[in-house]
Parts: structure tokens; sequence; C-alpha cells
């Protein structure tokens, strides 16, 4: 078969694989023919759905043994297959990295026979880019459950990244979706690598010239709204993930309904882009501001406010904590303020250092107010406008995306909750 | 600041000419009404001021930077002078005045109208390097690389790093169209030389097929179901778009770059 035809089949098989980065790895390029590695990630491009082209992401193969009702590739749907070999994908992802197009390879495949099989083959071609053409770019490869655990280990020692899809979020949902998967079959294989990585750890501090293994770390990821769990159920996953695997990222992916199944979302469900987005605002607020998955859902509220983001929305039911006073509030509490994020928090606590920051220093420094100012104090004062009416408070809370949805459905006043709306406005006024 | 006088400083661009224009002002206790590259237009009733670039001057201007301001506070000389901020000579000479005075604290004084503006055009100079990094989008011609690049920035000398390092064995050359400049590698050196023009060579039928494969494979990736024209347009602007090969290079077509 032809390259071209090739490329397309097993990038569109792909492209729902949602993790991109290349993020994680600082490596130079010294002991490389080629290629290096940014800690930081570089992205080389936006497709047309506006994610991040980081890396080359193609399948090995996408003939599959399995049968999962979610998945394009199970064996019972009728699409056009085909299986890289080693060498021409090797061969390709060097041509592209040489033109700058990418940042490295992200290899993921269906199971081609035994999962064992499909390994090898994958490990074939990780061994050619970093023995054979010495390729010192990002590889991020996923595993592959059921493999054997040598095998695992040493696609570990050519990776930069490896990762175990989670697929969905419970097991009920696996036995009703993946029949051949299950929940611990997957995360035996997450719990083999965190062990790896744990014992290299410990062995590069024994040993200067150990190999590294997995030094990004690795990922999951699970796809959300084809089954019916909550967000408060997700979320909690996510962070028993990060706590107990020390994962470094978990992408939540948007169901696409692309196949056709009786237990599945019909055909024309539109993805649910905005959960997902709220989604990954939540699990930001897990990994950076110091939040946990219960402070921002309960039991009463175990899905997201669709039209608040979760920061401002656990602020809102929080305003006993609020207003904080910027010149004095530690990092902490300044990261949980709306409309102030990591790189606003240490901005502040560095310039707050040579003076005392009032609400035009705020702007200079590049702190947004728009949100940020209802829940602040900048030398005891309030930067609000007494006089402001509550429909704009709540308007400059919201996305404008919000606004628009809430005006078209002709609300008599903009509200957020339905009894709170007074006890909202006394808190921004400073009464309560 | 305070008692501009009449004169402008007419140095000829270099970083060291700047250091030099610094270190007149100190030397003199004047502050110039402007500074300004050779070539620039100087305005009517200034009385212009040949500032002669002078190494050893430079070096003491470093020096000092360095023990009052610390290497922070040189690094945003060093990052200031590369921006495509208006006036930016000025700004950096008050800002290099107020380090002198307060110390390696200034780095931090976000909250003063000088130092503000002048982090702002650091961070968008160092935001506009980092999207570059992934960006440009190189063409193979008989094993060179070549590419070809206009940031609002001047951001080729540090952006040489690295590619030099990435593509170590490669030999490789970047034409920055905006400052008529072009970064050249080859045997483990780089070169920054000012060219005036450049214009790239047709690509050949292995470079056709790679770009070809590229465009497919951007094409490919996108879930259409999620298509959002609006977010890509903020991650990656209209301005990058014509030198990028997904953008510009038709299939089969084999007249275009």
């Amino acid at each position: 078969m032809e390259l071209k035809k090739k490329l397309s089949i097993l990038s569109d098989a792909a492209k729902y694989d949602a993790a991109c980065t290349s993020s994680g790895v600082s490596r130079s390029g010294k002991k490389w023919n080629i290629g290096s590695s940014a800690a930081c990630g570089i992205c080389h491009s936006f497709s047309a759905d506006g994610r991040c082209i980081s890396l080359l992401k193609v399948l090995m193969s996408n003939v599959c043994a399995y049968d999962c009702a979610y998945c394009v590739n199970r064996r019972s749907n009728d699409t056009p297959r085909a299986t890289f070999a080693p060498r021409e994908l090797a061969d390709l992802t060097m041509a592209f990295y040489r033109r700058n197009y990418i940042e490295g390879l992200f290899l993921s495949s269906a199971v081609v026979g035994t999962p064992d099989d499909t390994c090898v083959l994958m490990l074939k071609t990780l061994e050619i880019l970093r023995n054979e053409y010495r390729f010192g770019g990002y590889i991020h490869t996923k595993a592959i459950p059921g493999a054997d655990k040598s095998l695992l280990a040493r696609l570990g020692m050519l990776s930069d990244r490896m990762s175990v899809n989670i697929e969905l979020p419970s097991q009920e949902s696996l036995k009703l979706l993946a029949p051949e998967k299950s929940k611990s079959g997957i995360l035996k294989p997450m719990g083999a690598i965190k062990e790896m990585i744990d014992e290299n750890r410990h062995d590069l501090v024994v040993y200067r010239h150990t190999p590294s293994f997995v030094p990004g770390g690795q990922s999951t990821q699970m796809i959300v709204g084809a089954t019916p769990e909550t967000d408060l159920k997700i979320l909690r996953l996510a962070s028993g993930l990060y706590n107990k695997y020390r994962l470094k990222r978990v992408f939540y992916s948007a169901y696409v309904p692309v196949v056709e199944a009786s237990n599945l979302p019909a055909l024309d469900v539109k993805p649910p882009l905005l959960r997902e987005h709220r989604l990954y605002q939540a699990d930001w607020l897990l990994r950076f501001y110091g939040f946990s998955a219960d402070e921002l859902l309960d039991e009463k509220h175990q899905n997201f406010n669709p039209l608040i983001d979760p920061k401002c929305d656990w602020a809102l039911h929080h305003m006993d904590q609020f207003p904080v006073e910027i010149n004095k509030a530690p990092y902490e509490t300044l990261l949980r303020v709306p409309g102030i994020g990591v790189t606003g928090a240490r901005k502040i606590i560095a310039a707050r250092r040579t003076s005392r920051l009032d609400e035009i220093s705020l702007r200079r420094i590049g702190i947004s107010l728009k949100r940020a100012q209802y829940f602040i104090l900048c030398n005891g004062r309030s930067p609000v406008n007494e006089f402001i009416p509550s429909d704009s408070i709540i308007k400059s809370l919201l996305s404008q995306k919000s606004v628009t949805e809430i005006e078209s459905r002709q609300f008599e006043q903009l509200s957020l909750f339905d009894t709170t709306q007074e006890d909202l406005q006394k808190c921004l006024t400073g009464q309560m | 600041m305070l008692n501009r006088s009449d004169v402008t400083y007419i140095y000829d661009g270099t970083f060291n000419g700047l250091l030099t224009c610094i270190f007149e002002s100190f030397e003199k206790h004047e502050t110039p009404f402007n500074i300004a590259p050779a070539d620039s237009p100087v305005g009517f009733l200034i009385s212009p001021k040949e500032i002669k670039t002078d190494e050893i001057k430079a070096l003491r201007v470093v020096k000092g930077i360095i023990s009052h301001m610390g290497g922070r506070g040189m690094e945003m000389v060093e990052d200031g002078y590369y921006t495509c901020l208006p006036d930016k000579e000025l700004v950096i000479l008050d800002f290099v005045k107020m380090g002198m005075r307060l110390g390696e604290c200034v780095c931090d004084m976000l909250a003063v109208p000088i130092v503000s503006t002048l982090q702002k055009a650091i961070t968008h100079f160092h935001r506009e390097k980092h999207l570059l990094t992934g960006f440009i989008r190189f063409s193979e011609h008989n094993g060179v690389l070549v590419s070809k690049i206009d940031p609002k920035n001047r951001v080729l000398p540090k952006m040489a790093q690295h590619f030099c390092d990435r593509y170590r064995n490669e030999t490789f050359f970047i034409y920055d169209a905006t400052h008529k400049e072009g970064l050249l590698y080859n045997n483990s050196k780089a070169y920054i030389i000012p060219i005036d023009d450049y214009i790239q060579p047709d690509a050949d039928e292995s470079e056709l097929q790679a770009r070809d494969l590229w465009k497919l494979f951007y094409d490919t990736i996108a879930i259409k179901e999620r298509y959002n024209p609006v977010c890509r347009m903020s991650h990656l602007p209209m301005r990058y778009r014509h030198n990028m090969t997904e953008f510009t290079h038709i299939q089969g077509n084999k007249m275009l770059s």
C-alpha cells in the first residue's frame, strides 16, 4: 500500500487520542545525532479543531483483535485497515522532524494479533529511531494492556512518556462497552510503569549512568459523555490517579459518536465539548491551584455548572472567605481568587515586596480585574464601583458565551442561583 | 525621566552601541531626548550626537549592571534590546538608571510604568520566540535546510541556540525578512549575517513528497465534529501562516512553495 494512504488511515484512526503534549523532558541534543527536547513542550501547529499538533500522532496498525463498542477500529467495523512497517514509520518521523514539522512521535496501536506482537512491532520502530538514527526527539508510547512486562520495560527505556488509556470512568461502563477490557487489566500496566519509574528514580540516585525510564512520566485518557458517570466521579478518579499513580496528566476526551451501537449515544449527538472544557478547568485546579475534588463538587452538586467556571463557582459558594487583601494574602489564597492565576499570583507576590499595590498598579502588572475585582481588596478598599447593577456583576463573572446563552433563554433577571441572588449581592457589596 | 536635554544619541544599532550610549549618558549626567539607530529619521530642532561604539565602555556598563542589578537585570536589558518596543533604547536607559539606584529589586517592580512597559515587551518577545521554535518550517534543498520567518521582534539571535542544539549535525539557514538577517549554521558553527533579500529555491521531488505527506497529516488529524477556527486563530495567528507548509502547500501542486 502507498505510504500516503497508510498515513491517512493511521492518523485518522489516531486522532481521537487527546494526548499530544511534548512536555516534561529536558534533553540537550549533545549525545544524539539529531533532536532535543524542551521541558515546556513545543506546539508545532494547530489543527482546524484548535488542538495542538506537537507529535506525529499515528497508530502502528489499526487491524484490531478487540471489539470495543465506542472505538472506530473495532473488529466488526467496516473500515480500511493498514499497518506501518517499522522502518517506514521511522523514516517518515525523521523526514518530518528534520523539517521542524513535529517535536517527535506519538505511537499508539490497535492490538494486532496478540498484545505481545503489537509491542514487538512498536519496539522495532523505536529501536530504529533511537539506536540507528540516534534520534533525540520526544517519543510518547501507548502501553498495550496485556503485553509482557519485559516488553513494556524495553518500550519505556526508549520512550519519554508512556500512557495507558482508562477509556471509561467505571468498571460497569467498561463491561458494557469494552467487554474485552477490565479495570484491573488497565490498571495493571499503569501500576507496573509506576513501579518501574520509582525503581529507576532510585537507581538514578545510586548509579550515575543509569539510562532513564519514561523520564516524562505517564498519562492517561478517559472518554467523557459516552456513559452516565457524573463529573464528581470522573474528578475523583482523576485525583486518585494523580495521587496514587503519580500521573503527569489525565486527558478528557468528549465522546464523538463514530459508530452506531444500541448502548451508545446516537450518531447525531454533539460531543459534550463544554463539559470537557469544565473538566479540564477543574483538572488544572487540582494540579496547580491546590484544590481537591471534593471542594469543587459534592454529593449535592455532582456536575459542574455549565454557565460558570469551576473556580468562580467555588468562590461564589464560599463568599465567607472573600474578599482577600491583595497586599497581605498568602500565595495559596491569591490562587483561589477568580481571575488570578499562577502567573498573576506570582507577579503580585513579587511586585508587592517593593510597594503597596492599588487598583491601578494591579492593572499595570497585567492582572485582569474583570472577575477578580469582586473578590479582592486593595489597601482595604474594594475596587468595585458600588453603583453598578447586579446584572452586570453576573455578566462579568460569566463568559460571553454563557451570557448570550442566558439571554437567549429570556430570563427576566440574570441569575446563577435560584435563591441566593440577594445573598450574592450582599456579599459583593460587603454587607455580609 | 527628569530634565531631558535636547540631544539625540545616534548609535550604530548594535547592543554594544546601546551600552555605549548608556555609558555616555551616565558620564555626561545628561538624559538624551532620544536614542536612535543611525538609519532612523531624526526630528527637526534636535541636535544629533553621534555615539561611537566602544567595546571597553560597553563592557564597563555590563559589569556595572551585573554588580548593581544582578544577572536578572542584565538579562532584562539584553532581552529588551531585542524587542520591537518603540523607543526601547530610552526605556532601557531609564530602567538602568532606576536599577543603579535601587538594585536588583527593580526587576520585580512591575507596578512602576517603565518596568511594566519593558517587562511586557520582553514577554511579547519571549512568546514570539517560543511560538516560532515550533512554527518554523524547513525545506530541504541539496541537504541544506532553509526557512524564512518575519517576526516582529528580533528573535533570531536568541533562537539560534535551540536550533543549533537540535540540528547539530545538519546545515541550516533561517532568514529573518523583517530584520534582513540570516542565521547560518554549518560544521557546528553559527553565524548571523545581514542579508538584503533571499528567495527560496524551488522544491525538488523528495521535498514535495514530504510536504504532501505533512499536509495530508495536518488535514486528517483534525476532528471535524470539533471544528473550532476561533480557537485555532488564538493559538496560531494569521501572521505566521504564510510561512507554514500546511497553509501554503497545495497537494500535488509543484508550483507553490
